[in-house]
């Protein structure tokens, strides 16, 4: 992603404003994080990121182009759950976009094709530590490592922006850090753009380069459907250190025995 | 002492539980037959086993002196090939259309409330018109089946595609798949397992038409042969049938559901 920018968007369900005057312009690939209270549009304007919403009015414009107006492989995706496909095994999972990539008619690949996805599903799914989990189905998965994998699978994509709807919500506190390590290494190592939603203040800050807060800055009591929310707070947060010296702090601050 | 609700057998006692209602049934039935018998040795209403014995050797093991068939075996292959056909094209067209129907709005748009409609005409009322349209050969007997089962199978399907997670249809295109990539990686795969069981659901009512219809016109089959002999009050043979088609009915309900745990593993709950 070299620049993303969102012009004057607006999104009415009827007589319903959820969004209204919403401006951004980010240049290269920030990690953007999105809080708000419940309700306030923040869900409706990731749909809109990823395709599964139409803007009523205004611009999503991704490197100067207008995004498509339905998903595609420039942008992947982690919900907080159903996102892996639970007749398929970890590795399975991980080569299905390479697959589908190749093989338009069948899905699905054979003989020597097959082998190098497979090698190249199994390093991807390495490197968010699954390696040992490869023909295990999601539902002998744990909650955490259900997410690495849809972050593997999302990732081996190569998407310019990557966009994840709380995704580490429903995990342990624990659980929760490891996967900020991991998803901040493979922001760095990935030319790509985050847009991650969360409830968790401290992990808003903690992680992006940018902190979006959605609000609605009119109410009116009598109708508190007409007005929408907006961004209220765009708060750049101060630049991270370098790589290296972030790994360095991370495993000096990591629990002894963690996967570093 | 423990509610109800938190009382549970142990495998023993569960077992001899589960054996207890057919057992009563059987005794209740040699003791009903034992008094009717001794008050009238010629009814035929309540025959002793041996007697039930005796019409199944003849029917199974000789061969018949008007056709030189097999009766039993003879009417089991022509039923199930029926039910065969009936019932695998019910499930060629559910999948094909409840797959459609679920996957692509503009072809739910067109034909979901037809399908509705459709689903909803009496089969049996229709039968005269099969008959008609189709002759009294196998083809009317298959259709039958088909027009009873079909549209329940499509409906199911669809509905279980629209229950499939909106997310995983958003993630399969962020990974690149088109709609016949969505179909084939997506949404057939995860179908497999509820087709199956929406087959097993409807094999009951897929014996109800395919009985019907052999019972109106047929020359051979397993409901030609029960209606036949019942104007002779042949109980000895009617009630061995009966059992026959209930045991096949449980050994395809059975083998269905061996098969889905065994093909499916990810349909299962976690180990």
């Amino acid at each position: 992603m070299k620049s993303f920018e969102v012009r004057n968007l607006w999104k009415e369900y009827g007589d319903q404003v959820v969004l209204e005057r919403v401006h951004l312009a980010l240049a290269g690939n920030e990690f953007v994080t999105i809080v708000g209270a419940s309700g306030c549009g923040k869900t409706t304007f990731l749909k809109m990121l990823m395709g599964d919403e139409v803007p009523t009015r205004g611009e999503l414009l991704l490197d100067g182009e207008p995004l498509p107006t339905e998903p595609g492989p420039d942008r992947g995706v982690v919900f907080q759950r159903y996102s892996v496909f639970p007749h398929l095994t970890a590795l399975e999972n991980v080569m299905l976009g390479l697959e589908l990539r190749q093989a338009p008619l069948a899905g699905r690949l054979f003989g020597a094709a097959r082998t190098a996805v497979r090698e190249q599903a199994a390093q991807g799914l390495a490197a968010v530590g699954l390696q040992a989990a490869l023909d295990k189905y999601p539902a002998q998965l744990s909650g955490g490592m259900q997410q690495r994998l849809a972050i593997a699978q999302a990732v081996i994509m190569r998407p310019r922006i990557l966009l994840l709807d709380e995704p580490f919500g429903a995990l342990d506190p624990g659980i929760r850090s490891d996967m900020h390590g991991l998803i901040l290494d493979l922001w760095r190592q990935g030319d790509m753009g985050v847009f991650m939603i969360t409830h968790d203040l401290h992990e808003g800050f903690e992680l992006g380069t940018r902190l979006l807060v959605f609000d609605k800055v009119r109410d009116d009591p009598q109708a508190p459907e007409a007005y929408g929310a907006t961004i209220t707070f765009d708060i750049p947060l101060q630049r991270r250190p370098p790589p290296d010296v972030m790994e360095a702090v991370r495993r000096a601050t990591a629990p002894a025995g963690a996967p570093s | 002492m423990r509610r109800l609700i938190n009382r549970k057998p142990g495998r023993a006692a569960a077992l001899g539980l589960g054996l207890l209602p057919f057992v009563l049934v059987v005794i209740a039935y040699l003791f009903g037959s034992h008094t009717r018998l001794q008050d009238n040795p010629a009814d035929k209403l309540l025959p002793p086993p041996a007697v039930m014995v005796d019409a199944i050797e003849r029917l199974a093991l000789e061969p018949s002196k008007r056709s030189g068939q097999r009766l039993l075996w003879a009417d089991t292959a022509a039923s199930l090939q029926r039910l065969g056909l009936g019932v695998g094209l019910s499930a060629v067209l559910g999948l094909v259309f409840g797959v459609a129907i679920g996957v692509v709005p503009h072809i739910r748009a067109t034909l979901g409330h037809f399908l509705v409609v459709l689903s909803m005409i009496p089969p049996l009322a229709v039968l005269p018109i099969l008959f008609i349209v189709f002759g009294l050969g196998e083809l009317s007997k298959v259709v039958l089946i088909v027009i009873g089962v079909a549209p329940f199978i499509m409906r199911d399907l669809a509905a279980r595609v629209a229950e499939l997670p909106r997310e995983l249809m958003i993630k399969g295109q962020t990974l690149g798949a088109s709609t016949w990539q969505i179909i084939t990686r997506v949404v057939l795969p995860q179908l497999w397992p509820r087709l199956i069981h929406s087959v097993r659901l409807m094999l009951g009512p897929a014996w109800l038409f395919l009985i019907a219809a052999e019972a109106i016109a047929a020359t051979d089959g397993l409901g030609y042969r029960i209606f036949l002999v019942r104007r002779y009050l042949a109980m000895d043979v009617i009630l061995p049938y009966v059992a026959w088609i209930t045991l096949l009915a449980f050994l395809f309900d059975w083998l269905l559901q061996k098969w889905a745990r065994r093909a499916f593993p990810w349909a299962e709950p976690a180990p």
